[in-house]
């Protein structure tokens, strides 16, 4: 399948807002806890108890600080396979254990028939495929596509372990191929951005940017009243003159 | 990136080997050499031997290796998957070579054909070597258009070393293998070098502010990693040598790979005694061994993945 | 075939069969859903009913397999049998295990109870802990609370009957503005995240007051990087400006605080600065319609706010408020004045002040909610001012967050904001009258069960526990003149209080649940000296026996004589009790349970339990029926169900009565565990619209809160602004009264028991003071570990197994210091290395870490050389337990003088750059613990 369909009928992929993500890490455990006995079972763990503990995880958060003094802001930043339309995770793979789904566009790969050449963590630029030491294969987000398309689960459980865990409600989930859906129409009114468009792998999860801040508000200019000063008593009188007043119980 | 080793010794080992088979089989149908069985069994025995090694050596480097076979499917787009194919498909007219070159020809024009066609199918297959790495727009430093020519190169010099020390030990006339070699060496030196000037002031395109789309609000510097120790991304891609250690290193491949054996290949022009040529051959097959495992090892150390933007900013 | 699509399941279940329980990862106590397969726990996901989480679940709760499955955890019982500390234990039986505890705690019961003192930590079931310290007989009995956040809760129980922490929360619906004060994580985890990222929906502003720029404070709109400890100069600084600007609640402040009750003026008598009474002892008002003075309770009233009236005794007496405002109106609360001190520019306050009077006064809500108040009035609407506030360790983990977080209060009452649609609101059993009206209890004598609670609060020098020469008769000090209001307790002075039999030495030490040998002490290697010392006479451990109860191998674990394994929180039952601490919702009181969901694997047991089971041994009251044989043979859900605090009032509210109708009050009912789980093993009960707000007055809502058992009476709650107890204190300092001050704690009584709330510099060092440790150091939770419990599961150390410093980057190029570089950290006390990160969001001033990524080598099934233990530090080694002597070389605890808070956030240090050899390790190194016996046989082995 290292071929990549001419086109998906659907484009699933996830929006993450970077306005609201609070680096909890529930993402990233929800998301090793599915993954650890589901689709890309097992997700193993080298030298848990160890000098060096590091372990296969499919969905990780950054954070950064951008910008000087005042001026910065500190951003979380959770990063897993963006399901790109054009990746090159895929048609670089040997065995076509790599592929893109045709009906979903979701980016797989086989673990029966992966060799574990690693070649398509060299060909990703967003650091999404973790190769299992253990197991010998690539692993990758996998949309949890053992979750959302689960007929023994609840219809509002069949989203991302990550997106059912998000406490703050930074993750979204949907068809970013449908313009009509809630993910495309929050898109659009957020002015949600691709990771590295310059690559040319035409990314399907989008980023949402932080807002621009309000730490200034229409309430806080001055007031005309406030500031009209009336030297003629001292700051107390003037507030126990106004505090003398018949207030009912 | 990560200079693994199983890598390592696979390009080099197989590039010589192919090298030498093109040098063998170019020898072979030009009448260069003397069609004697056993300068034939070894040579191209020595050939084969250095490209089977460095293949097992690449199966190493898989996580699966029993499932090896498959990497053979994907030819419409993956180099990995054709330099299988090449790999595999060099094989025959190789052994078609051989087979003819020790065991005498067992259908006309055998050896001239297989001669013939195992050069451009080594040829192809150190050109999709390189073309693995070549097509990685994710790795500046590898997406150059020199990098495919340079295996090439690389490969018909060491191999052009390894013919002189073969044609020195069985006694033959080295003279013309030694031109060959030293310009084929100072063609892989100038390209080389241009590789080097060309990685060293290519324009870093990605920067971390791009990667995560945060430029916006100025530079990006990351505050605490996903993971406190090395992940296997980090591991793998984000190998790092400094600046002045791979300078060094740099000039040690050079002395080593170019230098050392283009002046072997000059001495070897002068009337030596054969023990004397065997020795200069030997020191120049050493020498250009342990230049190209530097070369070797540079190519990936210095290589900066850009997922490395990531975890570390800055630029890439 | 290769270039086909392979089949891929789909559609796999995700279980045998799936579970509700309620998490314990953390405090904040969510529903989960624990998915079962094969006979293992295969996965773990938010109970969308759930009124905490409605189905999400963070990272600690996602990641509960590692923990429950943890190779740390805890095979048997077990005896000590070498030195304390080293770690070597042998397995004995539960009956061994149970028999040894007996004997112990027989023998102290028949001669002095006290000297058993029982501290249980991290405890969820503190209805149950407190009542085997009352029957046993031991005033000695406190959990976390001293060293978490009692500041919180005391300032907030006693000027309003609720509190920050998880007794109420922002009425997040209608808020059209939110301060978070200090608070990097919180008890209410999920809540809050849920919450604050709706609120970034909606648009309403959200201001994080925080030194550090991380986590909430990133996401918020506005951060304010305020110098630690000097919180109480800007709220204080934002009220100055408020009253300047006249944006004042007075008819809210006269409805329902004590602004209008007049203070005695009477400099050097008796009565000054309390109330004055009338005969029937009740406060009093200046009536502006009568001219003249009334009960101030009335509500035909219209009290005067300011003035100077004539008392009937000839005193004068002055409203309350008066003297607030007078306190507030000062220059030392002038913007231009505070600005310098807190880092934060005059301006910058100013416009605050605008804004929350913008958000109360401008953009007031009405909801069409009829309600009635406590006098019988129907209001058609219900208004409110959607300012609301939050605040946590920040505030009160300072030595001055007691006068602190009551001054927050204040402020939220100035501007209306407490109870009222869009500011802060109660959660169920809160509110309660002001101030608490149950008292500590006192011991008894052998054999003896106290008369009420340990735990209480005093009002007055007369509810001290200390004895006629003003000595603390608690181990921890707790109610003495060294922390009068210490209504938590001082879990964080106990071992050393022992060790140094300072009041007096103990018997037992029995604890629960806290890691006291490392993480959650001051001043490490000082407790781990006080848990090995020595009676040099005897030979016999100065705390001669140490009973603990921990589910895994912590660093405390070495240095108890007596293992009583736990459970992991997927293996028991437990309660959340409206008694202790529930999970209410201002809209629903409610409370939960813990089932188990599986089975243990090992010889271990629930600690509820087995605490049961031993009180039955020991022939507790109440533990035992009249024949003596255990009156709950069935352990804790035995207890759960059946056990009575008074009539009808058990540890569940949910369906009580024998047909499982009632609410709140009603028989025990033999169904109710089965109902909670068929519930989700929770319970909520909805408020009607009319006892949703103003609940400290709504006619509606405190009757039944009355009926269900939470309050003894249905009075309006009057917000105690001017807080007289505090008042009381100090006559007693100043030489009033039957029961006075020792002379060694009159200037501190004095100083720091201002009934009107104040700030005054942390005692560690005011801000810019201290020459020669300049910078604050401070902790903050990660979001993804809890405490040390984080670090033992294999997937959370893997995100974090070691901590750095991190220092404002213009500061450290100040200081010569890079990116990376290995620092020593000091204190008076001593010094800890560690690695140094830089960051912009920091205040300059300010150097913090993550708390508890340090470990002792050996714990927790660690490798010896896991970067928790060579790498990551704790500040703790640098907290001093004790402030530098005073005056007769006392030394006070570093703790908050009012509660005895523990005052972690005072620490102040120096940096300085490690040599270049020094590099790459931490220090200080302890000697690697061995491991106990521990589950998993592979790390045994
Ligand atoms: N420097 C600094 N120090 C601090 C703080 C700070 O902010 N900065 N914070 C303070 C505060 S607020 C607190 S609350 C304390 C917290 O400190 P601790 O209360 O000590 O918290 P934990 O480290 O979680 O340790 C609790 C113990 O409970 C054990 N445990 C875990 N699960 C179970 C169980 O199911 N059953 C039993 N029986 N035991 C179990 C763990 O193994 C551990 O030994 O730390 C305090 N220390
Ligand atoms: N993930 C996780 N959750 C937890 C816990 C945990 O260990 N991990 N522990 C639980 C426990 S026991 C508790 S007590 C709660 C505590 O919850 P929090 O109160 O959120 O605890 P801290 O992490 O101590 O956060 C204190 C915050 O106050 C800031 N701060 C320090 N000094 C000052 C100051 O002077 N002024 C102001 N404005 N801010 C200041 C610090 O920078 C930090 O952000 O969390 C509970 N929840
Ligand atoms: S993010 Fe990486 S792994 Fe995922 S589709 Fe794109 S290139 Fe492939
Ligand atoms: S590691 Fe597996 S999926 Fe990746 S390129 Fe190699 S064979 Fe394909
Ligand atoms: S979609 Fe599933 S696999 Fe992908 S990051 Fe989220 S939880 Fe992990
Ligand atoms: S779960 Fe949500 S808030 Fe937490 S790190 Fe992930 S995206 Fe951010
Ligand atoms: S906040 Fe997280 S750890 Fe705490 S109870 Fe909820 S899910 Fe569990
Ligand atoms: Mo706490």
């Amino acid at each position: 399948m290292t071929s990549l369909p001419e086109a998906t009928s659907k484009k699933l992929g996830l929006v993450i807002d970077l306005d609201t993500c609070v680096g909890c890490q529930a993402c990233a455990t929800s998301c090793k806890e599915w993954n650890a006995g589901g689709y890309s079972a097992p997700l193993t763990d080298q030298n848990p108890r160890g000098r060096d503990p590091h372990g296969t995880w499919l969905n990780r958060v950054h954070s950064y600080e951008v910008g000087d003094d005042a001026q910065s802001r500190t951003v979380h930043f959770p990063r897993s396979c963006l399901h790109c339309e054009t990746p090159a995770c895929v048609t670089v793979c040997p065995t076509g254990a790599s592929y893109k789904r045709a009906s979903d566009g979701i980016v797989l790969v086989n673990p029966d028939t992966c060799i574990g050449c690693k070649l398509c963590s060299w060909a990703c630029p967003y650091g999404a495929r973790e190769y299992d030491t253990d197991d010998g294969v690539m692993k990758k987000c996998t949309l949890c596509v053992d979750r959302i398309y689960n007929e023994t689960f609840a219809p509002e459980d069949r989203v991302p372990a990550c997106v059912r865990a998000c406490p703050t409600g930074a993750r979204h989930f949907g068809d970013l191929g449908d313009p009509e859906s809630a993910v495309s129409q929050l898109v659009k009114e957020r002015e949600g951005f691709d990771l590295l468009p310059e690559m040319g792998f035409k990314p399907v999860n989008k980023y949402l940017p932080p807002r621009a801040r309000r730490d200034q508000t229409a309430a806080s200019a001055p007031q005309a009243a406030e500031q009209a000063v009336d030297n003629s008593s001292s700051l107390a009188d003037r507030f126990f003159a106004w505090a003398d007043r018949s207030l009912a119980r | 990136m990560h200079p693994a080793y199983s890598v390592i010794v696979f390009t080099t080992a197989s590039g010589a080997g192919y090298g030498l088979l093109i040098w063998l089989a170019i020898a072979a149908a030009l009448n260069l050499v003397p069609h004697d069985p056993v300068l034939g069994f070894f040579g191209l025995g020595v050939a084969l031997a250095l490209i089977t090694t460095g293949l097992l050596a690449s199966t190493l480097h898989l996580g699966r290796p029993s499932r090896a076979w498959r990497a053979l499917s994907q030819w419409k787009s993956s180099w990995l998957s054709r330099e299988g194919i090449a790999a595999i498909l060099t094989y025959v007219p190789a052994g078609a070579l051989g087979l003819g070159w020790v065991f005498g020809e067992f259908v006309p024009g055998q050896i001239a054909a297989g001669a013939w066609l195992a050069v451009p199918c080594a040829l192809g297959t150190v050109w999709c070597t390189g073309m693995i790495y070549a097509s990685l727009p994710t790795i500046r430093a590898w997406d150059q258009p020199l990098v495919a020519p340079v295996y090439v190169v690389l490969a018909l010099a060491t191999g052009g070393v390894l013919l002189i020390l073969l044609l020195a030990v069985f006694g033959y006339d080295v003279r013309w293998a030694a031109v060959v070699s030293a310009l084929t060496l100072a063609l892989g030196w100038f390209l080389k070098a241009r590789y080097w000037l060309a990685i060293d002031t290519a324009n870093k395109t990605y920067t971390a502010e791009a990667a995560t789309g945060l430029g916006r609000f100025g530079t990006l510097r990351p505050l605490d990693p996903p993971h406190t120790q090395p992940n296997f991304v980090m591991r793998e891609m984000g190998y790092q040598v400094a600046r002045r250690h791979a300078e060094k290193l740099r000039r040690l491949s050079a002395v080593l790979l170019f230098v050392l054996p283009i002046l072997a290949g000059l001495v070897l022009l002068l009337d030596l005694p054969s023990w004397m040529q065997i020795a200069v051959a030997s020191l120049a097959a050493l020498s250009t061994t342990a230049g190209v495992l530097t070369e070797r090892w540079l190519f990936f150390a210095e290589a900066e993945h850009v997922v490395m933007l990531y975890y570390r900013g800055g630029a890439a | 075939m290769l270039n086909r699509e392979p089949d891929i399941a789909l559609s796999e279940p995700s279980a045998d069969e799936i579970k509700t329980t309620t998490c314990y990862m953390c405090a904040c106590r969510c529903g989960i859903r624990v998915h079962l397969k094969d006979g293992r726990v295969r996965y773990i996901d938010g109970n969308r009913d759930h009124p905490i989480n409605k189905g999400v679940l963070c990272g600690k709760g996602s990641a509960g397999i590692m923990t429950h499955y943890s190779p740390a955890r805890l095979r048997a019982p077990m005896k000590r049998v070498g030195p304390r500390g080293s770690g070597e234990f042998e397995e004995i039986t539960w009956d061994e295990a149970l028999e040894t505890a007996t004997g112990w705690l027989k023998d102290v019961r028949a001669r002095d109870p006290g000297k058993l003192a029982f501290f249980t930590g991290r405890d969820q079931s503190q209805a149950l802990t407190g009542w085997f310290a009352q029957q046993y007989g031991t005033q000695n009995f406190a959990a976390h609370g001293g060293f978490c956040s009692v500041n919180m809760a005391a300032a907030g129980l006693y000027t309003f009957g609720g509190s920050f922490w998880e007794f109420g929360e922002p009425d997040w619906e209608h808020t059209q503005y939110f301060m978070l004060f200090g608070v990097a994580e919180d008890h209410a985890s999920n809540p809050l995240k849920i919450e604050l990222g709706k609120l970034k929906e909606k648009g309403v502003k959200i201001v994080a007051i925080n030194p550090i720029r991380t986590g909430y404070g990133a996401i918020a709109d506005e951060w304010i990087g305020i110098r630690p400890g000097t919180d109480g100069l800007f709220v204080g600084s934002l009220i100055h400006e408020l009253m300047r600007a006249q944006k004042i609640d007075l008819e809210y402040l006269v409805r329902f605080t004590n602004a209008h009750w007049l203070v005695i003026d009477d400099p050097k008598g008796a009565g000054d600065g309390l109330f004055a009474r009338d005969e029937a002892g009740q406060p009093l008002a200046f009536d502006k319609v009568t001219g003249a003075l009334a009960d101030a309770t009335r509500t035909d009233i219209a009290p005067a706010l300011v003035g100077t009236f004539k008392l009937p005794d000839g005193r004068s007496g002055r409203p309350s408020f008066a003297l607030i405002a007078e306190r507030f109106l000062t220059d030392e609360y002038n913007p231009d004045k505070v600005a310098a001190a807190t880092a934060i520019p005059a301006e910058t306050i100013r416009r605050i002040a605008r804004e929350l009077a913008h958000a109360a006064f401008e953009q007031q809500i009405t909801l069409d909610i009829p309600w009635t108040d406590t006098a019988g009035r129907r209001h058609e609407k219900t208004t409110g001012r959607p300012v609301s506030m939050h605040a946590m360790r920040g505030i009160s983990a300072h030595s001055n967050g007691f006068q602190t977080c009551r001054m927050l209060h204040l402020l939220q009452i100035l501007l209306g904001s407490i109870d009222c649609p869009g500011g802060f609101r109660y959660k169920a059993p809160f509110p309660r009258p002001t101030p608490p009206p149950n008292k500590p209890a006192r011991a008894v004598g052998p054999n003896a069960p106290l008369k009420g609670a340990p735990l209480g609060f005093p009002q007055g020098p007369e509810d001290l526990l200390v004895d006629s020469g003003g000595k603390p008769q608690r181990i921890d000090k707790a109610y003495s003149w060294d922390a009068p209001l210490a209504a938590h307790g001082l879990m964080h002075m106990v071992i050393t209080n022992a060790a140094t039999a300072d009041p007096y030495p103990i018997d037992v030490l029995f604890m629960y649940m806290a890691n006291m040998s490392w993480n959650s002490s001051m001043n490490i290697p000082a407790v781990l000296r006080h848990l090995t010392a020595k009676d040099e006479r005897t030979g016999e451990y100065k705390i001669p026996k140490i009973i603990y109860s921990d589910a895994y191998s912590s660093e405390m674990v070495a240095y108890a004589d007596l293992i009583l394994p736990d459970t992991t929180y997927l293996e028991r039952w437990d309660c959340i009790s409206l008694l202790d601490r529930p999970i209410s919702g201002a809209d629903a009181p409610a409370d939960a349970i813990r089932q188990p969901v599986v089975a243990p694997d090992r010889d271990v047991r629930g600690f509820q339990s087995v605490l049961l089971d031993l009180g039955a041994r020991l022939r507790l009251p109440g533990f035992v029926t009249e024949t003596g044989t255990p009156r709950y043979p069935g352990g804790y859900p035995d207890y759960i169900v059946h056990h009575e605090r008074s009539p009808g009032i058990g540890s569940l509210a949910g369906f009580r009565g024998e047909d499982g109708k009632s609410y709140g009050r009603g028989a025990p009912n033999e169904k109710q565990l089965d109902a909670y789980i068929a519930g989700g093993c929770f319970h909520e009960h909805r408020l009607a619209p009319d006892q949703r707000y103003y609940k400290h007055a709504n006619k509606a809502y405190l009757d039944w809160a009355k009926d269900a058992g939470f309050i003894g009476t249905s009075a309006p709650i009057t917000f105690q602004l001017y807080l007289e107890p505090l008042q009381k204190f100090r006559q007693a300092a100043r030489g009033h009264g039957a029961i006075q001050a020792p002379a060694t704690h009159r200037t501190r009584i004095e100083k720091y028991f201002d009934p009107i709330p104040f700030w005054y510099p942390p005692f560690d060092g005011a801000p810019g003071e201290n020459e020669a440790f300049p910078l604050s150091a401070i902790t903050q939770r990660p979001m993804h570990m809890y405490h040390s419990w984080g670090s033992q599961n294999s997937w959370l150390r893997q995100i974090t197994a070691e901590n750095c410093l991190y220092i404002n980057r213009a500061r450290a190029q100040k200081l010569g210091i890079a990116d990376g570089d290995w620092v020593w950290i000091k204190s008076p006390l001593g010094r800890v290395k560690g690695r140094v990160r830089l960051m912009e969001g920091v205040n300059p001033d300010t150097v913090w870490t993550w708390n508890a990524v340090g470990r002792r080598a050996g714990a927790a099934a660690l490798d010896v050389d896991a970067p928790e233990a060579t790498r990551g530090f704790l500040l703790n080694h640098l907290i001093t337990e004790l402030l530098p002597e005073r005056e007769g070389g006392y030394r006070f605890s570093n703790s908050d003088p009012i509660t005895g808070q523990a005052a972690w956030y005072d620490l102040r240090v120096s940096i300085e750059k490690a040599a270049p050899d020094e590099q790459g390790e931490t220090w200080p190194q302890f000697v690697p613990l061995k491991r106990p016996v521990l589950a998993d046989a592979e790390a045994a082995a």
